[in-house]
């Protein structure tokens, strides 16, 4: 379904302004009472239209929606690519690769993914890093972290790692052995079960259509 | 005023607000210590490295605030229910119980957070631990507790009315806003691994919940401040309250889309969250507009010189905080590129100073002349000054360092780097991000100082000084 945001706006505006003129018709504008309509017209209408997006939005960002994949996309390539129409990058989803040497099915892919989630929020990970621009600015934007370039290029090398995956486990559970920068991430005791769930969590949340966040990543072609 | 007891005499739900003011103001201290912690970390990142790591110093930082902003908002409103509505509030036992509960619950989770940090990853944590969700990382059992104290709460003030068979205009924005604030905070109490559904429930707590809801609380708080301060007429305050809810949901609700435009949702509210963000700042400069009107209109006379200034610095400060620095980032055009770094730090900082932490001095400072010498026909101190200044000073260099460490951010990590690992370090090792940092720093020392100045001042103000001794001589 398709929402013109322009007609809800003037909708929303048109019905604010001439349900309070046709209730308070009789007062001046100056008034509390004309005021106390205003207030209440104001706040039931955009709540009104809060709920009836919201109903709208949730269905389009449910896991399998067009938005955001299924946790089995974990299984497959992730990319992104220009839209030169839109102006945006879109993650493109490629064909089946495996995950960490197999196939996860639709159940073994959500508990993983599950179990990535579960571990970010018990390490706090967003008091320092931030998932799709949201949380603290202590440490690297983890939107497309899946997509990074270092992971190749340099974390690959470190840990001796032969995958892309296998390497952001071993990093995730020794951060602190793997200096990358000054500021370091600290060891947060992330089992290797967990470490895995992690990886798989951000491999998954790379591929959500973030309407172009960030743009241009790693100098998106 | 007219309501008030006879002079020197409290309500006993204006004791209870005094409790919560002197405990709110000892989380500001925990607040601004915990954030020099994290801002030194900025400085030097092996500073209690892997003991206190920077995530539990800003764990600690932003939740200090939200729990200390909170309990000066019910103290302001426990101190001027029972004016407003000519009676003692009703429940004050459970209003007692509520308030130790909340302390003892906030002691039990900061001194987890100190002590345990974080836990493996499953639901235990975050039920015991941490949720782990920026700015809602009290664990699930407090949340609970939370709604429970917000719930006793609101009973409190709409029992009241009810007994006192009399509501006013502000009351009842009162009670419509609080059963938002308690509706709105269990929108962020669940779980679920899909992060766009997670955020976007989440925003429902930290723009709705805090833009909205807050922003009318404080509306109320300073309605009920303004009538008692500048003796303002009933008519007018609650003309300018019933525009100011209009404005603020009126344009804050679907502002709310502003947090829409990454996070996965429909490209729709790129436009409607643009739009109405844009509005956002109205209610903002009318409030500026009441405040200097009012002030001219009474040329400054008042008997409470400390609590007029702190008045007329939120109506300026909210406007500057979350208006000006709010719209310079509220376009998704502009968004794009600054969503996520120190730009938003910096209006984070001015606005919840200018709009909340402004509110609750000027009523605390109300509330100290009513205690210490309700005789005095000017109440007044040589410090206060000085701990006004100082604060504004300190708040507006941090926020201005940390303007400057964004505008970095956004050019060199967002517009250039493409917002990789390598362009995040990058930015963070730029010599202009860098001097920000260290500029934060120095003024969250200044600002540090400026606490203490206040605290002295608020513990001192009104307290036999020779020269305001010899003032009241006339009066006694």
């Amino acid at each position: 379904m398709e929402i013109g945001w322009i007609e809800t706006t003037i909708g929303a505006l048109f019905a604010t302004v001439v349900l309070t003129l046709w209730l308070s018709r009789g007062s001046g504008w100056l008034e509390p009472r004309f005021w106390r309509n205003a207030a209440v017209v104001s706040s039931l209408i955009m709540t009104g239209i809060l709920v009836y997006l919201t109903i709208d939005s949730l269905n389009q960002i449910r896991e399998g929606s067009a938005r955001v994949p299924a946790y089995t996309v974990i299984n497959k390539a992730i990319g992104l690519k220009r839209d030169y129409e839109k102006r945006r990058d879109i993650p493109v989803i490629g064909e089946e690769v495996g995950f960490f040497g197999k196939v996860w099915s639709e159940q073994e892919a959500y508990a993983l993914v599950n179990k990535g989630k579960m571990t970010l929020q018990s390490r706090n990970c967003m008091d320092c890093h931030t998932l799709l621009g949201n949380g603290a600015y202590f440490a690297p934007d983890l939107t497309r972290a899946w997509l990074d370039p270092k992971w190749e290029s340099m974390v690959k090398g470190m840990t001796g790692k032969a995958t892309k995956e296998e390497a952001m486990a071993e990093w995730l559970q020794h951060p602190d052995r793997y200096p990358t920068f000054v500021r370091r991430m600290p060891n947060l005791g992330l089992s290797e079960e967990e470490a895995k769930a992690l990886v798989a969590f951000l491999k998954w949340m790379s591929a959500i259509d973030t309407n172009g966040f960030p743009d241009r990543f790693a100098g998106v072609e | 005023m007219t309501q008030a007891l006879p002079q020197g005499k409290l309500y006993e739900s204006q004791k209870l607000a005094l409790w919560y003011f002197w405990v709110a103001l000892a989380l500001f201290g925990a607040q601004v210590l915990f954030g020099l912690l994290a801002a030194w970390q900025y400085l030097d990142p092996n500073f209690l490295y892997g003991k206190l790591n920077f995530m539990t110093n800003r764990m600690l930082h932003i939740n200090a605030m939200i729990v200390w902003l909170l309990l000066g908002f019910m103290g302001s409103v426990y101190w001027f229910l029972p004016m407003e509505l000519g009676r003692e509030v009703v429940g004050i036992r459970l209003a007692r119980f509520a308030f130790v509960t909340l302390i003892a619950a906030v002691g039990i989770v900061v001194l987890v957070y100190l002590l345990v940090q974080y836990g493996p990853g499953n639901a235990f944590t975050l039920w015991f631990i941490t949720e782990g969700r920026e700015y809602i990382e009290a664990p699930r059992w407090a949340d609970f507790g939370i709604v429970a104290v917000m719930v006793i709460f609101l009973y409190n003030v709409v029992a009241t009315a009810l007994k006192a068979q009399r509501i006013t205009g502000v009351a009842a924005v009162l009670m419509f806003d609080l059963v938002a604030l308690a509706g709105l905070y269990m929108a962020g109490m669940q779980y679920t691994p899909n992060v766009s559904m997670d955020q976007y429930f989440w925003w429902w707590v930290v723009h709705l919940w805090v833009e909205a809801t807050w922003e009318v609380l404080v509306g109320s708080i300073m309605a009920m401040a303004l009538m008692h301060l500048l003796g303002t007429p009933r008519r007018i305050v609650e003309t300018w309250l019933y525009l100011e809810v209009a404005l603020v949901f009126g344009t804050g609700i679907l502002g709310l889309g502003h947090h829409y435009f990454w996070i996965g949702t429909p490209e729709y509210w790129l436009g409607l969250g643009g739009f109405f963000s844009a509005l956002e700042p109205i209610p903002l400069v009318a409030m500026v507009v009441h405040a200097v009107y009012d002030a001219g209109v009474h040329r400054m006379q008042t008997v409470n010189q400390p609590a007029l200034f702190w008045a007329i610095a939120q109506a300026f400060g909210n406007f500057i905080g979350a208006g000006v620095w709010g719209f310079m980032q509220t376009l998704p055009q502009i968004n794009l590129y600054s969503h996520g770094t120190q730009l938003a730090a910096a209006h984070g900082h001015l606005a919840f100073f200018g709009a909340y932490v402004t509110a609750i001095l000027t009523v605390i400072y109300m509330a100290l002349h009513q205690v210490r010498r309700p005789d005095l026909p000017r109440f007044d101190s040589k410090l206060w000054k000085w701990a006004f200044v100082l604060m504004v000073i300190g708040i507006f260099g941090m926020s201005a360092a940390m303007t400057i460490a964004g505008f970095t951010q956004t050019m060199v990590e967002r517009a250039i780097g493409g917002s990789t690992w390598q362009a995040y370090m990058d930015a963070q090792q730029h010599p202009w991000f860098q001097n920000g940092m260290v500029w934060r720093f120095v003024f969250g020392v200044f600002f540090l100082v400026s606490y203490l100045v206040l605290l002295w001042d608020l513990v001192t103000i009104g307290r036999g000084e020779a020269k305001v001794a010899k003032e009241v001589g006339a009066h006694d």
